[in-house]
């Protein structure tokens, strides 16, 4: 269980917002600006001067009353940013085991391998994140997050750089990992077909703030927001 | 005239293609009759002589020193510089840069000033028992402070261009900030890195004016290759001529590795590009 009250700041926009994700997938949607990405990293904890409180799984990792701040590399929360953020000059390998550098070894590599095969490219681990398609890129970014056996991942738009084709694949292959993991998975999207695929709760952000949450029935069935209106409705956002 | 390549010429054209020509004749002159005057012989000849070889030894010694205070107190710098914005920050980057624009004469003055025996911290340093002025120090401190401005500069603008998401992403995936930049942060970075050491390098091992009023030019402790040139001159064109060869040879070699290592040595750029 995830659950968060938090205040930032970045640039003009000003985030407020309480959250609280169960285990499994939990998608996001605002327009451009409302906050999508800022949230994420104020869970993750890469964004400074950030008030409020938030817990994992009944571990304070912040309360800024108390100064309290777990940084982010002891949260064990996995990122996976838009363009999936993997380290250019590694093997798929090294981006995977980038994250096990206090296994041995041998532990490691199997670590490794078994993260490569699950996400079914098992094959690719010696080639560099340029010469691998935009579908193979979003799953090795997806193994290197599993890898760690993160207490909460948050996905910032997994599909959108991906062709149509392979967005329908992917998709279906994320939902069902995210499901399987059984940690709460922030997802941020335009897509309605991301949104159905996961299964999970809808959160509709407006500038900084929780304009709804809901299912994604019960949104569609009464949106309270023009963008979740049309965000519904297929109109183009 | 219409040209069949479509270039049309007009004595606009002409007037500046002339002038063009004339600076690239002048710029290539010097240079081509300093090794049309000099043969191998000239060459082997010439650094087999005392003075030669003493600056030789002198300048590989104070610019090998000199680049490693550069690169280890330079690159945290420079790092300080990409990552933080604002008007301090700026400022900062604009103080780093004086030592490429103040003369080297008046770098000299200013070092003496700061350094020597009557100098700001004179009397500290030699209640240290350290005096610095017309030693081998001296020429490794006149060195960074003409060189350090190449390496910051050249360090922060490839430190900036790493992705910051990639920072975070390293930093999530458990790495703390020193894990980050090591294996991060610097191999993406290290084109840039190597063209500024190498950059700094050539200016420290060109450096003359400011080694000359700061440290002097006193054979095998402070007289450096252009010292040595410049002493040499008086008496045997020679061991001058040898010295120069030399020094254009590095140059060159150092502007091809330059150039080679911007276009070749950027595995970030390509791999980033979708396939």
């Amino acid at each position: 269980m995830l659950s968060a009250r938090l205040d930032a700041r970045r640039g003009s926009l000003r985030l407020s917002l309480e959250l609280e994700a169960g285990p499994g997938p939990l998608a996001i949607i605002g327009p451009n600006g409302s906050g999508k990405s800022t949230l994420l990293l104020a869970v993750l904890g890469a964004l400074p001067g950030v008030r409020g409180t938030l817990s994992l799984g009944g571990e304070i990792l912040l309360d800024s009353g108390r100064q309290l701040f777990t940084p982010i590399e002891e949260r064990r929360i996995a990122y996976v940013p838009q363009d999936y953020g993997l380290f250019p000059h590694l093997t798929v390998q090294a981006n995977v085991a980038f994250g096990l550098p206090q296994l041995p070894a041998d532990q490691r590599a199997e670590r490794v391998r078994r993260a490569l095969d699950d996400v079914g490219i098992g094959q690719l681990g010696e080639r560099l994140p340029g010469q691998l398609s935009g579908g193979e890129r979003q799953r090795v970014a997806l193994a290197r997050a599993l890898a760690i056996r993160p207490r909460a991942i948050l996905l910032d738009e997994p599909l959108a750089a991906l062709d149509a084709p392979t967005q329908v694949r992917v998709r279906a292959f994320l939902a069902e990992r995210l499901r399987r993991l059984a940690v709460p998975a922030l997802v941020v999207t335009h897509d309605t077909a991301d949104v159905l695929a996961l299964g999970g709760p809808l959160l509709v952000l407006e500038s900084g703030r929780v304009a709804q949450r809901g299912s994604p029935e019960a949104v569609r069935a009464g949106p309270v927001t023009a963008f979740a209106r049309a965000f519904w409705s297929g109109e183009p956002l | 005239m219409k040209l069949p390549g479509g270039h049309r010429w007009n004595a606009a054209g002409l007037v500046g293609g002339a002038g063009a020509a004339l600076l690239v004749a002048f710029l290539v002159l010097p240079i081509a009759a300093l090794l049309w005057s000099t043969g191998w012989r000239d060459v082997v000849a010439g650094l087999g002589d005392r003075l030669a070889l003493a600056a030789l030894l002198l300048s590989g010694l104070t610019t090998a020193s000199s680049l490693v205070v550069v690169v280890l107190l330079g690159t945290p710098l420079a790092w300080t510089l990409a990552r933080r914005g604002g008007g301090l920050a700026r400022a900062l980057g604009t103080i780093v840069q004086l030592p490429i624009v103040v003369p080297p004469a008046v770098s000299g003055l200013a070092l003496l000033l700061a350094f020597g025996r009557r100098g700001l911290l004179g009397p500290w340093l030699a209640s240290l028992g350290l005096s610095l002025p017309f030693t081998t120090a001296a020429v490794v401190l006149a060195e960074v402070f003409v060189s350090a401005p190449f390496y910051v500069m050249a360090a922060a603008a490839a430190f900036r261009r790493v992705d910051p998401a990639l920072l975070t992403v390293a930093r999530s995936l458990g790495a703390g900030p020193a894990r980050t930049f090591f294996r991060v942060a610097v191999p993406l970075s290290l084109p840039g890195l190597a063209t500024g050491a190498a950059l700094s390098w050539s200016r420290a091992l060109g450096e003359f004016g400011a080694t000359l009023m700061f440290a002097g030019n006193l054979t095998g402790r402070t007289q450096t290759l252009p010292l040595a040139i410049y002493t040499a001159m008086e008496v045997d064109l020679r061991p001058a001529k040898a010295m120069a060869v030399l020094l254009v040879a590095v140059a060159f070699a150092l502007l091809l590795l330059v150039s080679r290592g911007t276009q070749v040595l950027t595995p970030a750029d390509h791999a980033l590009r979708p396939t």
